[in-house]
């Protein structure tokens, strides 16, 4: 009983917050922040499509590190490390080639954001992590291969 | 409601490295629950920002790719011991959460 006041509580309080902050102005209604997410891009089936939209077909190699494990024993946590030594880099995506939707992510970098990106991504199977990277107007690459084992898009 | 995030931002060399842990289903939308065999509805952070003391440092856009709950860290250049880091994310359904911390 009372966890269930609890909750009913808590979400009181947080529809009142979000209330205050529509009539504040600083949310409208039905905007969401997800306005400027690549919805196109990101679901996406078409590896050759998704590179052709975000730049990354005429790629040139890079000074790039992509660090991830050789072997993924579980493909739904890989952790993946990309640092670009590529001076100017002003926004790192992550590609994983095989998977379903095979656009994983985008960072874009600024004041003083240094080009280094580390999360855990999902694997559907055994392929290449890519890393784009943007800089001076131009898109450099670098890949490394995962083994996956058990695949983490759980079709 | 969102659960709150974990946040931690420490001085190393040059560069402040800020490490942060959300907490999300992140689901894709493409997996089937194993007992009715509907596909899961897509859940997942779309956008994440971080800013240092006000000034924008990072704007990412995420897709269903990303592990649930997920790992993010990433470097800036020139942010001092107590720089105030605050890391916000937007879900596809419009849920939210931010969390910061002061640069150690």
């Amino acid at each position: 009983m009372n966890i269930l006041r609890r909750n009913v509580l808590k979400g009181a309080g947080a529809a009142g917050a979000v209330s205050v902050a529509m009539a504040a102005g600083l949310l409208k209604p039905g905007m969401a922040f997800a306005a400027d997410w690549n919805k196109a891009v990101f679901e996406s089936k078409d590896l050759g499509s998704v590179m052709g939209a975000v730049g990354g077909a005429g790629a040139a190699a890079g000074d790039i590190s992509v660090k991830a494990p050789d072997i993924a024993e579980n493909g739904a946590v890989v952790p993946v490390e990309i640092t670009s030594n590529i001076a100017g880099t002003e926004s790192i995506i992550i590609i994983g080639e095989k998977n379903t939707q095979p656009m994983l992510a985008e960072f874009n970098l600024s004041n003083g954001a240094q080009g280094f990106i580390s999360t855990r991504i999902k694997m559907g199977a055994t392929s290449n992590v890519r890393a784009l990277v943007k800089a001076g107007g131009k898109m450099y690459t670098a890949a490394k291969e995962v083994k996956v084992t058990i695949g983490g898009c759980g079709g | 409601m969102a659960e709150p995030m974990k946040i931690r931002a420490s001085v190393k060399g040059d560069d402040a490295e800020v490490k942060c842990l959300m907490n999300h289903p992140m689901e894709t939308g493409l997996r089937k629950d194993a007992k009715t065999g509907a596909l899961v509805p897509a859940h997942h952070i779309t956008n994440v920002t971080a800013t240092v003391n006000g000034k924008p440092v990072l704007d990412a856009q995420w897709g269903g790719g990303i592990s649930k709950n997920p790992y993010l860290a990433f470097k800036v250049k020139g942010a001092k011991k107590g720089d105030k880091v605050v890391v916000n994310w937007v879900d596809n359904t419009g849920d939210k959460n931010s969390a910061e911390a002061a640069i150690g």
